[in-house]
């Protein structure tokens, strides 16, 4: 098989790859760069468990290949605090008990940045749906949506 | 110095309180390492080729084209993994399950499995395996299975439990029955009798993280294997004796584990891996995809259940009768005894008998999920107890409190209870404001309590104090939500440090005697037991070493908050010596310090919930909202009461998932049709409520600190707690779960027909 | 002297009785004098018994000592999730 050469930013720096043409991002993230944090928990983008921001939005890392990161900018897990100091939604999730296994954390962590970065001071509808495509089998949700409820009020305050 | 585990009521200032996590920043920044996310050097990739049939003799197994392809390195098949079980029926059942020996038994049992240079390759090599297979009759349904017309899945399954004992083989593996009284006479006593039959449907624990394992075989008869797994100790003892290698040559470690929920309990595909790498010479990792977890790894039972309640007018229960019949998938065991003895454990009952019937069919391998065999159990009692007080026009949690067990009332199993919490979280639930507040069309609340048995087990931990004074705590038993904050708040106040001085982890199996797995709702109760044990030791020669330093008699130095204290007038006043303190002159005092702790933590306590539903249904579709939602359980001490609230709300969601939505659905070909996340839907985040939580604590007797196991009885009271409420939405009674919208609508068509 | 209660599976192992009354201090000791008396029980015993004293249940510990008088069943081991 032919592999194809691509040329992305992930978390900000230059990254360049070979992959297959049937090699999705997550294969590419995990198999290719190191960079495990996304999980694979469907294959089928149901789970959300490999969700990373793409160019602003959203995506399961499963659903798309990796060619298509061509020129583009991919945010993951891995690029999520700043250093040694975590992203307040970080914070918040280990405050609130908001994992239990944590498989489904990273992904959940993504969604919420990319909520909150739309939506500064989300309804608890608006967080609950926003969330629905990520699945949690511990917790049953009530503390990961407090969880987001607390780092979007406190990211609030920072920037008021 | 043998261990008092007795309950002793003292100030606490550690325990109970909401610390965070240890393991939080590796797995809030993607760090923490979970099944697949380890690798070995010269690695290959395995894919196991599973069979389409529900019931199929396999006539011909050919390997030797895919063995041709270039960059395949091994091949197995069942003649790759002897049997080496020596007439123990669960461990070949496990051997049996892991690869198909001379017939397939449900759709996805694995016939054969491919070691490769990386995944293409694996997989074009399990399209050159050529299985010849003679498709058999099956059955997947529970009742079908029964009749006497139905095809047989093993010709060696005598039902077991009857007198006389059957000529015949059938799919019934055994019969077991519980109960005291006579329940005839029970009924003729009644004035209402309530007689109905329940179904509910199998399904899967769902952990997000499929099956993951590297194995690793060496020339030597060494092996390693990195697994997520509830019990590596557990995995070590059953592939060692399925592979035949030594206990202690076989190291176990367990990584970071993406939920369980007792799907993780039982051995699947990891003997296939091992065998994989013994015949390639080269560590070989094996992920399920999520297919394979639903079509492969093991669900819950489907059950049918028959429950007759009789009571007077005054609402007393005179009699109790249930006969449970739940499915194993092909393998026999015993999940309709354990939905028997719990089915009317949460009741004080003169006249009492429950009847579990073993059912086999071409289903998976049936695993533990959470109380294992009691929801389904439940959901059919507390859906009758919920239509006797209809019947007798008496408010439900007024019935279930006249009729509650408590201390002296014999169990529906057998036992007389000791101290029990069914009574209290029943007076909390009466007491609740959720109980009486108003509800609105199409609105109803349902309430439901729950039962489970928690376990103790073979435990061990090792307390290592640094030299600063800093605590290390290596246990056995896995992590599933938050034990090593648990355990380290244990180690911080039995020394009387403070909680970040100490570090818990989860030691692997060559490094810390054997433990029982993490199931039962033991992780904490068990791990906490032998921490304490491990601490109290290290007390002992903490205490030893202070007196070595003051030259004083070991009797007089006492152990207060932390610091070693010389008692009496004599040693005038020395200032106490801190940890850091005797620990900084540990190696001129006899070496390192440390505690060690081998114990069977037995006496976990059994545990009770109730739960209060309100559910809203939309006659024109069916769908039904849970609107709010209130869990009252007892933990006997929470030990962090945020991973004890987390247990709750998990617990219940699930048991929502199998309320509304989830089941396995079979085609007429007895091929599961909905292996994924999509078809199979487990409850998301815009489908809830937030879970309100009451902690009880009525503090267990056999531990130190008072602490049951909190985590399994959640998932009990759901099903019948939904049911109830959509029952009392629609004023139509629901049997049959999940309850789902056409099963709703279908319902609510036959009323309109009536 | 203890009476202990077996759970109806293993009631045809055991003469088909429901109550044994057997001379023991400790579990240990019950389950030894019962597989002495009924050959049947050893395996039972061996892979798949807990015992209820007075309504909690020992799974592992034998060495668990029994008071006089206390209600002794013969429970199954189960599975936990």
């Amino acid at each position: 098989m032919t592999s194809i050469s691509v040329s992305t930013t992930i978390n900000g720096d230059d990254v360049e790859f070979l992959c297959n043409v049937d090699e999705t991002l997550l294969d590419v993230l995990r198999n290719r760069l190191g960079l495990m944090g996304a999980k694979e928990g469907c294959g089928t983008g149901d789970c959300g468990a490999c969700s990373t921001i793409m160019d602003g939005r959203v995506v399961c890392s499963c659903l798309v290949l990796g060619a298509e990161t061509q020129g583009r900018e991919v945010e993951t897990i891995e690029g999520m605090s700043d250093g040694r100091e975590l992203h307040p939604l970080q914070v918040k999730f280990i405050e609130h008990a908001a994992l239990q296994c944590g498989i489904c954390t990273p992904g959940f962590l993504m969604a919420a940045k990319a909520l909150l970065a739309a939506h500064p001071d989300p309804s608890e509808e608006e967080i609950r749906f926003w969330l629905a495509g990520n699945l949690c089998r511990c917790t049953g949700y009530d503390k990961i949506v407090r969880a987001v409820q607390d780092a979007a009020a406190e990211m609030r305050g920072a920037n008021a | 110095m043998t261990f008092d585990p007795s309950y002793k009521e003292q100030a606490l200032k550690s325990v109970g309180t909401r610390v965070l996590r240890p393991d939080g920043v590796d797995k809030v920044t993607g760090r923490a390492r979970y099944g697949a996310d380890f690798n070995m050097p010269g690695q290959l990739v395995a894919r196991v080729l599973r069979s389409p049939h529900a019931h199929a003799r396999i006539i011909r197994l050919d390997t030797s084209q895919a063995e041709a392809l270039k960059g395949v390195k091994a091949v197995v098949t069942a003649a790759d993994l002897p049997d080496l079980t020596d007439g123990d029926t669960a461990l070949f059942a496990i051997l049996d399950n892991s690869m198909a020996r001379s017939k397939a038994k449900y759709d996805g049992h694995a016939v054969a499995a491919v070691a490769a240079i990386n995944a293409s390759v694996a997989r074009a090599a399990m399209k050159l395996i050529e299985v010849e297979y003679e498709v058999l009759p099956h059955v997947v349904d529970v009742d079908a299975a029964v009749a006497p017309d139905a095809p047989l899945l093993d010709d060696t399954i005598f039902t077991t439990g009857v007198d006389p004992a059957p000529t015949k083989p059938s799919n019934v593996a055994n019969r077991s029955e519980f109960g005291h009284g006579d329940v005839d006479a029970g009924f003729a006593k009644s004035d209402v009798i309530i007689e109905r039959t329940y179904k509910t449907e199998q399904t899967h624990q769902g952990y997000i993280e499929p099956h993951a394992c590297v194995a690793n075989c060496n020339a030597d008869g060494t092996a390693d294997l990195w697994v997520c797994t509830q019990g590596h100790f557990v995995y070590r003892q059953v592939c060692a004796d399925l592979l035949g290698l030594d206990v202690s040559k076989l190291r176990v470690t367990s990584s970071e584990i993406g939920g369980g929920f007792g799907g993780k309990t039982h051995v699947w595909a990891e003997p296939v891996a091992l065998a994989l790498s013994r015949k390639a010479g080269r560590p070989v990792k094996l992920v399920m995809t999520r297919e394979e977890v639903f079509r492969a790894s093991g669900p819950t039972s489907a059950t049918s259940i028959d429950v007759k309640l009789g009571a007077t007018m005054d609402g007393t229960i005179t009699s109790a009768l249930a006969t449970l019949r739940y499915t194993s998938g092909p393998y026999a065991d015993a999940w309709a005894e354990t939905g028997a003895m719990t089915s009317f454990a949460c009741y004080d009952l003169e006249n009492v008998k429950a009847i579990g019937y073993e059912v086999v069919v071409n289903r998976p391998k049936v695993a533990a999920y959470r109380a294992p065999s009691a929801p389904m159990a439940a959901f059919a009692v507390e859906s009758a107890i919920d239509e006797l007080a209809d019947a007798i026009d008496m408010n439900s949690v007024e019935l279930r409190i006249k009729n509650a067990a408590q201390e002296g009332t014999r169990s529906s199993y057998g036992p007389v209870y000791g101290p029990i919490g069914i009574g209290p979280t029943l007076d909390a639930a009466k007491a609740h404001p959720h109980m009486s507040a108003p509800l609105g069309k199409n609105q109803g609340r349902g309430m439901a309590c729950g039962f489970w048995f928690n376990f103790g087990g073979q435990t061990c931990s090792d307390l290592n104090i640094g030299a600063d004074g800093t605590v290390t705590i290596a246990v056995g038993t896995v992590d599933v939500g938050g034990s090593r904050a648990s355990l380290s708040l244990i180690a911080a106040e039995e020394l009387g440090i403070p909680y970040e001085h100490v570090k818990a982890i989860v030691a692997d199996t060559s490094s810390l005697g054997y433990n029982d797995m993490t199931d039962g709702s033991r992780g904490t109760f068990s791990s906490s037991m032998a921490t304490i044990s491990a601490a109290r030791n290290a007390i002992k020669t903490l205490r030893e070493r202070a007196a070595m330093m003051w030259e004083i008699p070991v009797e007089d130095v006492n152990w207060e908050e932390g610091f070693a204290k010389a008692a009496g007038p004599k040693h005038g006043n020395r200032a106490p010596l801190s940890i850091k303190d005797i620990a900084a002159e540990a190696g001129n005092t006899g070496g390192p310090i440390a505690g060690h702790s081998e114990l069977v933590a037995d006496g976990a306590g059994v545990s009770f919930g109730t739960h209060i539903c309100d559910v809203e249904v939309d006659p024109e579709t069916g769908s039904t909202r849970v609107i709010r939602y209130t869990v009252i359980q007892d933990a006997g001490k929470a030990v962090h009461p945020a991973y004890v609230e987390g247990q709750y709300q998990g617990g219940a969601v699930q048991g929502i998932g199998w309320a509304l939505n989830e089941e396995y659905v079979y085609g007429e070909d007895g091929r599961l049709q909905n292996p994924g996340f999509l078809d199979y839907r487990i409850p998301v985040c815009s489908d809830l409520p937030m879970i309100d939580t009451q902690i009880l604590e009525i503090p267990n007797p056999n531990h130190p600190y008072g602490v049951r196991g909190v985590g399994e009885t959640s998932i009990v009271p759901p099903l019948a707690a939904v049911a109830n409420a959509v029952s009392d939405a629609m004023n139509v009674r629901m049997t049959h779960i999940p309850v789902s919208p056409p099963r709703i609508l279908a319902a609510l068509n036959a009323q309109a027909k009536e | 002297m203890v009476e202990v209660t077996l759970w109806a599976g293993l009631r045809p192992l055991a003469g088909n009785q429901e109550h044994v009354t057997i001379e023991a201090n400790t579990i240990r000791e019950l389950l030894r004098r019962l597989q002495e008396r009924y050959p049947g029980l050893e395996g039972p015993i061996k892979k798949d018994v807990a015992v209820a004293i007075n309504g909690t249940i020992y799974r592992d510990d034998w060495s668990q000592s029994i008071p006089d008088g206390a209600e002794v069943f013969l429970m199954r081991r189960l599975a936990g999730g």
